[in-house]
């Protein structure tokens, strides 16, 4: 029995890690890849601060909140900036090298929607050298690792969450693992539009979909960003940087057709648009120079040479937007609880009340910090004075475990790799940066027929070792999970608000100026809309 | 297009042989997927974001240690999985000396001391933190290959990336800690710097770990057993050096 697990080694789980072992828990961090192949690694653009006197933790405030289109939280908010700066102290003091000034002081730049340059960042690699800082620390500090085991559900007692059931990837192995908290932290669920993401293929939304079945609530998972600048076909991201920097988004006739630092659902709204007009459209760095282009963005430069073979600072670079993050999750108050006692969530796994319907450039990374770091110190004084009784084996091991052996012996007649392809196409088109009722309820009844079909689908390969096909399929349970839930709160949010745009419904509406919260009642879905509790 | 994959299973005799696929895809990794995906579900590999950042789906394509996400293949190519580690399944092999290998050099910061940081003192660590832990430089290594203590390319450029942090108040211990297995043991050939995805330069690291050491009054321990009859060995002019300075 440990004091805490934590599902997932991102940035918001080794920093919830290191937070809560330098408190003296005994911590055990369980994940699916090595710490350091998590998709934090490619997180570019940088971190979100207040750093400068001209600058002030109410503007920041201010920004995040009117970027999420009336659906952030206020005191959550403003609780995240105020403390941005010692989170910013912190990671510098771990070890991570943001990039200075001339004046010996942590650089910043603007970002899209900001109202000053307060992104902090270390080149062009601040998730990259911000994870690898967290995992050396982690090291540091002795923290315990299990790699390559994939969270299955939690166990779930007397409607209080005590451990998890996991699948050792390389063993092929059901395990529980029990804990007086879990804090999740597995990333988002980008993965739903497969071939259409910039994201990693590991972003299947394990721990969104374990906490639904176990009983929480998830929400606002209709709000799914699209990143304006992502390499045609390739998918590889284009950090906003580049616009920051200064970059052009240019048609083919090098006309630039929006202001290229507006938010980013609006930019990439134009561009899919202009898309979908059959046009062309690119990127256009070559007026910075290559001297700039080698200081500011290099590994854009080394991107779009290794991917789509274009020297930036001689040529155009054809892009096309792509799903980017998920503002939905996990729901969560104030101290990264989720509506389940002793489970905690945290990074683009919950849904924390900063992002809203949109999320600002440079806030992602800080909220991953930031919420990591909340969830484990609340843990540490909860845990003051708490025992729990165990019982193993749990009912949830037993019945993972008897799941596992039963997938073996799925018919396999039903591809689900062809199903799973199909479900990124369908998703794109009918659930990305234009929606309608009348598409959206279609590929619904697509995803019903498929829950149906899933124990006709199953595994080719029977092997008990290092099965990642077997993991794959999981995923896809997961995913199926989790679509039916984009969907009907995509559907039942009848206006355009942020990322979310219904050509049926093109303006915001006040009535909807709430979350939408989904949940599992007796094994149906439900989705009902609440007010931020500022309101309430 | 066709390719050969070398595969690994513990439960088949032979437990490795080499297989051939026809890809349409020429992207490594899409090859893989589309191989794993529409011909043999079996086939096992590893594979993260796709952009070459997360360090996962390093492999050896005709014997020279690559990211399937940023390599393009070519007919006939030879897909094995890397060098000197044990493989668990096809290219999926054990990456459990990581830690333990990270944790002997104490690649962190020890110990924070408050100070002024400029651009020139974060430029000196930039290249080194760029390394993405693909693991690439280890397989390649013919030290490491022959040394399974061996601390490697990439633990001792992540070493000389704290000890040359300003940050970083007291480097004496991982200073200490690359003298044996480390930085000595090297032969300088340079096949690190030739494969890392990232262009970073672990042989430039370990000479300059080297002359850091010797500013410390470590001395290379082959030059005593030697009685300084080689007296080329730490000057760090000899070996292979692919970048031409």
């Amino acid at each position: 029995m440990r004091d805490v697990i934590i599902v997932g080694s991102g940035g918001a789980g080794l920093s919830a890690a290191i937070h809560a072992k330098k408190a003296g828990l005994d911590v055990l961090v369980v994940s699916k890849t090595y710490p350091t192949h998590s998709q934090t690694s490619q997180a570019q653009g940088g971190i979100n601060a207040v750093l400068n006197q001209k600058d002030s933790t109410e503007k920041h405030a201010a920004d995040t909140l009117k970027s999420s289109h009336g659906l952030g939280n206020q005191y959550v908010i403003q609780h995240m900036c105020e403390n941005a700066k010692a989170t910013i102290e912190w990671l510098d003091e771990l070890g991570v090298p943001f990039t200075r000034d001339e004046s010996f002081m942590i650089d910043q730049r603007k970002m899209g929607g900001a109202s000053f340059a307060r992104v902090c960042y270390s080149s062009d690699y601040t998730g990259l050298k911000i994870l690898h800082t967290l995992y050396d620390t982690c090291l540091k500090e002795s923290i315990d690792f299990l790699h390559e085991h994939m969270l299955l559900n939690f166990i779930v007692e007397n409607k209080k969450v005590i451990g998890i059931t996991a699948l050792d990837i390389c063993k092929g192995e059901v395990k529980e693992l029990l804990a007086k908290r879990v804090i999740v932290a597995t990333g988002g669920y980008i993965s739903l539009y497969n071939g259409f993401n910039t994201n990693s293929k590991a972003t299947t939304g394990d721990g969104i979909a374990a906490a639904l079945r176990a009983g929480a609530k998830v929400s606002n998972m209709e709000f799914v960003q699209f990143h304006p600048t992502a390499i045609k076909g390739a998918n590889v991201l284009i950090s906003e940087s580049a616009r920051g920097e200064g970059g052009y988004i240019v048609d083919e006739e090098g006309n630039r057709f929006i202001d290229e630092l507006k938010p980013r659902d609006e930019v990439a709204r134009a561009i899919y648009e202009k898309i979908q007009n059959n046009h062309e459209v690119f990127l256009d760095v070559r007026h910075l120079g290559l001297d700039k282009i080698n200081q500011a963005i290099p590994q854009e430069r080394r991107l779009a040479m290794d991917f789509a073979k274009v020297k930036l600072e001689e040529e155009l670079l054809s892009i096309n937007p792509a799903a980017h993050y998920c503002m939905g999750g996990i729901c969560v108050n104030e101290n990264a609880q989720t509506t389940l006692e002793n489970l905690y969530a945290c990074g683009e796994c919950a849904q924390t009340n900063v992002h809203g319907a949109n999320r600002l450039g440079g806030n992602s990374l800080l909220e991953i910090i930031t919420f990591g770091q909340i969830a484990a110190l609340h843990c540490v004084n909860e845990l003051k004075n708490s025992t729990i009784k165990k019982t193993t084996p749990t009912q949830q091991f037993l019945n993972d475990k008897a799941f596992i052996e039963q997938v073996y012996s799925f018919p396999n007649q039903i591809d689900f790799y062809a199903q799973k392809e199909f479900m990124g196409k369908i998703f794109f088109r009918n659930v990305g940066l234009f929606r309608n009722d009348l598409n959206m309820k279609a590929v619904l009844s697509q995803i019903r027929q498929w829950q149906k079909e899933f124990a006709f689908m199953g595994i080719g390969d029977k092997s008990k070792l290092y099965n990642q096909n077997l993991v794959e399929f999981i995923e896809f349970g997961n995913m199926l999970e989790l679509s039916e839930v984009v969907v009907i709160s995509a559907i039942s949010r009848c206006e355009s608000r942020g990322a979310h745009f219904r050509s049926d419904h093109p303006f915001e509406v006040e009535d909807f100026a709430k979350n939408s919260m989904a949940y599992k009642h007796e094994g149906i879905l439900a989705v009902d809309f609440e007010g931020n509790k500022d309101e309430n | 297009m066709k390719i050969k994959i070398v595969r690994f299973d513990i439960h088949k005799q032979p437990q490795q042989k080499e297989f051939e696929y026809e890809v349409s895809h020429s992207r490594l990794s899409d090859a893989l997927h589309e191989i794993k995906t529409k011909q043999d579900n079996s086939l096992t590999f590893r594979q993260g974001c796709g952009s070459g950042v997360c360090g996962s789906c390093a492999v050896r394509v005709n014997g020279v240690e690559r990211l399937a996400c940023k390599t393009h293949i070519n007919e006939h190519d030879l897909v094995e999985p890397l060098n000197y580690a044990r493989v668990i399944r096809d290219l999926v092999v054990d990456l459990s000396q990581q830690e333990k290998f990270l944790n002997q050099a104490k690649a962190y910061l020890h110990e924070y001391h408050a100070t002024l940081i400029g651009k020139k003192d974060e430029q000196a660590i930039d290249v080194q933190s760029n390394c993405i832990l693909c693991q690439s430089c280890l397989s390649s290594c013919p030290v490491y290959e022959v040394n399974e203590d061996f601390l490697g390319p990439y633990v001792l450029t992540r070493v000389l990336r704290y000890v040359n942090d300003k940050k970083e108040k007291n480097s004496a211990e991982k200073l200490a800690s690359i003298q044996s297995n480390g930085i000595w043991d090297c032969t300088l050939c340079g096949n690190c710097t030739m494969v890392c995805p990232q262009f970073i330069d672990p042989k430039t690291d370990i000479l300059n770990l080297r002359t850091k050491s010797y500013q410390n009054g470590y001395t290379d321990p082959s030059l005593s057993m030697n009685n300084g009859f080689d007296t080329s060995f730490g000057n760090g002019d000899f070996g292979f050096n692919p970048n031409g300075f």
